[in-house]
């Protein structure tokens, strides 16, 4: 199918400002999507609140449009009552990071398996420029006219350290390695973490100095490097690109089956139910 | 090993905003921005057909239309040369022919 | 099982409704349980097939029960990280066609009220139970207050309708939480039980109606067939809207933005206001059918005793023992407390000399009565709010110095 086929057309122009790396990341996601062959009707997507969030309005998928942070929470419902629907949860810095850190690091714990994108443009966008948990110190934001003094989170660190089976980090720069890297991710069994390194030029660019879109796509292929690469070795001040961990864990929502099997199991076979809570105990509860 | 052969860059005007993304990063020099801040392709004879002015689009406006080439394989040769970051990696060659030639279409 | 029976219980036989005491009452359906655990049979009996939930004092043992239940019949159960990410969970599930749940009690309610707000305006079906505590903050976690009547209506942000419906005792507590479900369906929208700590952990007698018994309202799905165009915020001449899962052939959009009839983001002045009324009316123009209530010793009644949940067992037990000493004092229960049934209480208490609202607070449903009464100056509050239960005793105190007659 064409590129078009996977979006809703009456919806664009989309909103994004010119040169936006959002609008970039959607490229990539589409053709990612639409190189593995994927039904639409078996993929949800769940966003948060945010620039990043308003990606789910424009694909022609099932799309959950929740809010600030939430987007996992909501994607793990959807999935754990729907297993066989692919969930894809395209995030910004600061919904995956801040509001959303606990439901991220959690999500990842249970290793069930979604695909989270982090659209990582190291600012609050849609709020007009504030400094984000991943911009890091020595930024200019809105919020930080003397610069952040804050440090940024690792996401690629953080993940693995969550328990995520599937951890990768990509520009917007590099579209081929970032179709790539969100093929693998989407066919991967488990909890998959994408942080895709976008640009802000209205916000974020214009504050630090990092000219406009071109010029800060210029920035993604020159402060990155490959994993494994010459560049990399050479030169460890780099932002290593590729992916980190790939490995096969149980799923939440295959160990969620094996529990019903069991639970049935027990139940038909007719075992006494064992009491739930002993009166005893309670009895200081019940009423006077 | 033969090219994909350039047919149309297709320019959705309505929703190109005028980056310049393309522009930049074009390696023939193919496209400019034009007095109403939307991309032309003013040199299509110099286009090498690697697409990625259409997969960095962020606004989905562009899209290089080229005609089928002879051989088969002649597509990854060509998108492989361009994006110097995945030229070692597995990327390039986990696209498949067919995908590659869906995504022109 | 045990053969007891709730002696102790204050409930006369209006508590219970005749088709419950039936006489093909099979053994295995009657149980002594918890009033928590009560719940969980009417989740199960309404189809509950998702729950997400938090550890909360006093609501844990519905996550502990279902924790149980729902894999041996297929369904899912989650703990998840806090309340929050239970309450977008459920939503994410009941779009999937699932009937969901989420049980909490004070703390967790505040945040629950975010998602809850979502609920209201993507209009998802979810059933909330919320077993009452002392409040606010983490107030009296293992003691009784009926606290959060307002918070129940307006905890989250924004104009919206809400339905609220509690009860007094475990066989009430069954109904209202098959009600829950399928007032949630009927109507896409989140459901509250407001049960409270008393409710919740007292044990009683429950006897669980045969399939078939309670009507169940099970989800309105589209007719509208593959490649027609399907618009899930378009409601029906009813005002119902029928449903799509996530997964079937209809992709739509689902946002807590205000959105036009397909689910996308709209700001247009136009599309904003029908919303609202649409979300409002839907739940206020039907108050009558949503209204549940029940009537103690009300016939003639001088003195009208209006309560819900555990106070309402206070009120019963003190009407009955005024009615056998020849005092005409009646109780009216509430079983839905939003949206408020004011016409209902409006015209029961027309007649009534005074009329006393029992509950554990410092007047949240009190304002309500005074509101929609003929005569305001006529309520009283009789309330406890040191998170103990309030007794019959309480209330008769404040009835003595009504009547004149001095404590």
């Amino acid at each position: 199918m064409a590129i078009k086929d996977y979006i809703r057309q009456r919806y664009f122009p989309q909103m994004w400002c010119p040169g936006c790396g959002h609008g970039i990341i959607l490229n990539s996601l589409l053709r990612a999507v639409d190189e593995l062959g994927l039904d639409k009707n078996g993929i949800v997507m769940t966003s948060g609140i945010g620039c990043s969030a308003r990606i789910s309005g424009y694909v022609d998928f099932h799309s959950l449009h929740t809010l600030h942070g939430r987007a996992l929470a909501f994607a793990t419902g959807v999935k754990l009552s729907k297993p066989e629907l692919r969930l894809i949860v395209p995030m910004g810095d600061g919904d995956a990071l801040a509001i959303g850190g606990n439901h991220f690091i959690h999500a990842a714990r249970r290793n069930i398996d979604i695909t989270a994108i982090v659209m990582n443009n190291r600012i609050y966008g849609m709020t007009g420029g504030q400094y984000s948990p991943l911009s890091g110190p020595g930024k200019k934001a809105t919020t930080a006219p003397y610069t952040t003094i804050d440090n940024q989170f690792d996401v690629v660190d953080l993940s693995i350290a969550a328990g995520a089976s599937f951890v990768a980090r990509s520009t917007a720069y590099h579209v081929l390695e970032c179709i790539d890297i969100l093929k693998k991710a989407i066919q991967h069994k488990g909890f998959s973490v994408v942080e895709i390194l976008s640009q802000c030029p209205t916000h974020y660019g214009r504050k630090n100095k990092e000219g406009d879109a071109a010029q800060m796509l210029e920035v993604q292929k020159n402060t990155t490097a490959k994993l494994g690469s010459k560049a990399l070795e050479n030169d460890p001040t780099l932002i290593p690109r590729g992916i980190f961990v790939d490995i096969d864990a149980p799923e939440y929502c295959e160990e969620y089956d094996k529990i019903v099997q069991r639970a049935m199991k027990a139940s038909q076979s007719g075992k006494p139910e064992e009491p739930l809570v002993n009166p005893l105990i309670q009895q200081s509860c019940v009423t006077q | 090993m033969a090219r994909l052969k350039l047919k149309e860059h297709l320019i959705n005007r309505d929703w190109c905003k005028g980056c310049g993304i393309c522009v930049h990063f074009c390696p023939k020099k193919v496209l400019e921005i034009d007095s109403q801040e939307k991309v032309v392709a003013v040199r299509p004879e110099d286009c090498i057909c690697c697409k990625l002015c259409e997969l960095r689009c962020p606004d989905l406006a562009i899209e290089v239309v080229t005609e089928q080439p002879d051989q088969d394989d002649a597509g990854k040769d060509s998108i492989t040369t361009n994006e110097d970051a995945t030229k070692t990696s597995e990327a390039s060659t986990t696209v498949s022919k067919e995908s590659i030639n869906t995504a022109g279409r | 099982m045990t053969d007891n029976i709730n002696s102790n219980s204050v409930n006369d036989n209006n508590g219970i409704k005749p088709n419950n005491i039936n006489n093909g009452i099979k053994a295995n359906n009657i149980k002594f349980i918890q009033g928590n655990e009560a719940c969980v049979e009417g989740a199960l009996y309404a189809g509950v097939d998702f729950f997400a939930g938090y550890p909360i004092t006093p609501s844990t043992e519905i996550a502990e029960l279902l924790s149980k239940k729902l894999p041996e019949k297929g369904g899912k159960f989650i703990q998840m990280e806090d309340e929050i990410a239970s309450m977008c969970a459920i939503i994410g599930a009941s779009l999937t066609g699932h009937k969901v749940m989420t049980a909490t009690s004070g703390p967790g309610f505040s945040l629950k009220q975010e998602a809850l707000g979502y609920a209201c305006m993507a209009e998802i079906p979810c059933v909330i139970v919320n077993v009452q505590r002392g409040g606010p903050s983490t107030g009296n976690p293992t003691h009784v207050s009926q606290g959060d009547i307002n918070q129940a209506r307006w905890g989250t942000h924004g104009d919206h309708a809400i339905i609220a419906l509690t009860a007094s005792n475990h066989q009430d507590v069954f109904e209202v939480t098959v009600d829950a479900f399928n007032l949630a369906e009927t109507y896409r929208t989140p459901v509250i039980l407001l049960f409270d700590e008393v409710v919740g952990h007292m044990r009683e007698k429950l006897i669980i109606p045969e399939k078939g018994e309670l009507p169940i309202v099970d989800r309105l799905r589209t007719s509208v067939r593959k490649g027609v165009d399907y618009h899930p915020y378009l409601p029906r001449e009813d005002g119902r809207l029928p449903m799509s899962d996530f997964g079937a052939e209809h992709r739509y959009n689902v946002t807590g933005l205000f959105h036009d009839m397909w689910g996308f983001p709209s700001n247009n002045p136009q599309v904003v206001r029908e919303l609202l009324h649409h979300l409002v009316d839907k739940i206020e123009n039907n108050v009558h059918t949503i209204t549940r209530y029940k009537e103690h010793y009300l016939e003639g009644a001088d003195y009208i005793l209006i309560s819900y949940g555990s106070s309402a067992r206070s009120a019963i037990h003190m009407a009955k023992n005024r009615r056998e000493r020849g005092e005409k004092v009646g109780v009216l229960e509430l079983q839905s407390i939003w949206p408020f049934p004011e016409v209902m209480v409006r015209e029961k208490c027309a007649n009534a000399k005074a009329v006393i609202v029992v509950e554990m607070n410092m007047g949240q449903v009190m304002r309500e009565v005074k509101a929609c009464v003929d005569n305001p100056s006529k309520v009283f509050l009789a309330n406890r709010i040191d998170n103990k239960l309030i007794n019959p005793t309480n209330i008769k105190t404040l009835l003595r110095i009504i009547q004149g007659r001095g404590v």
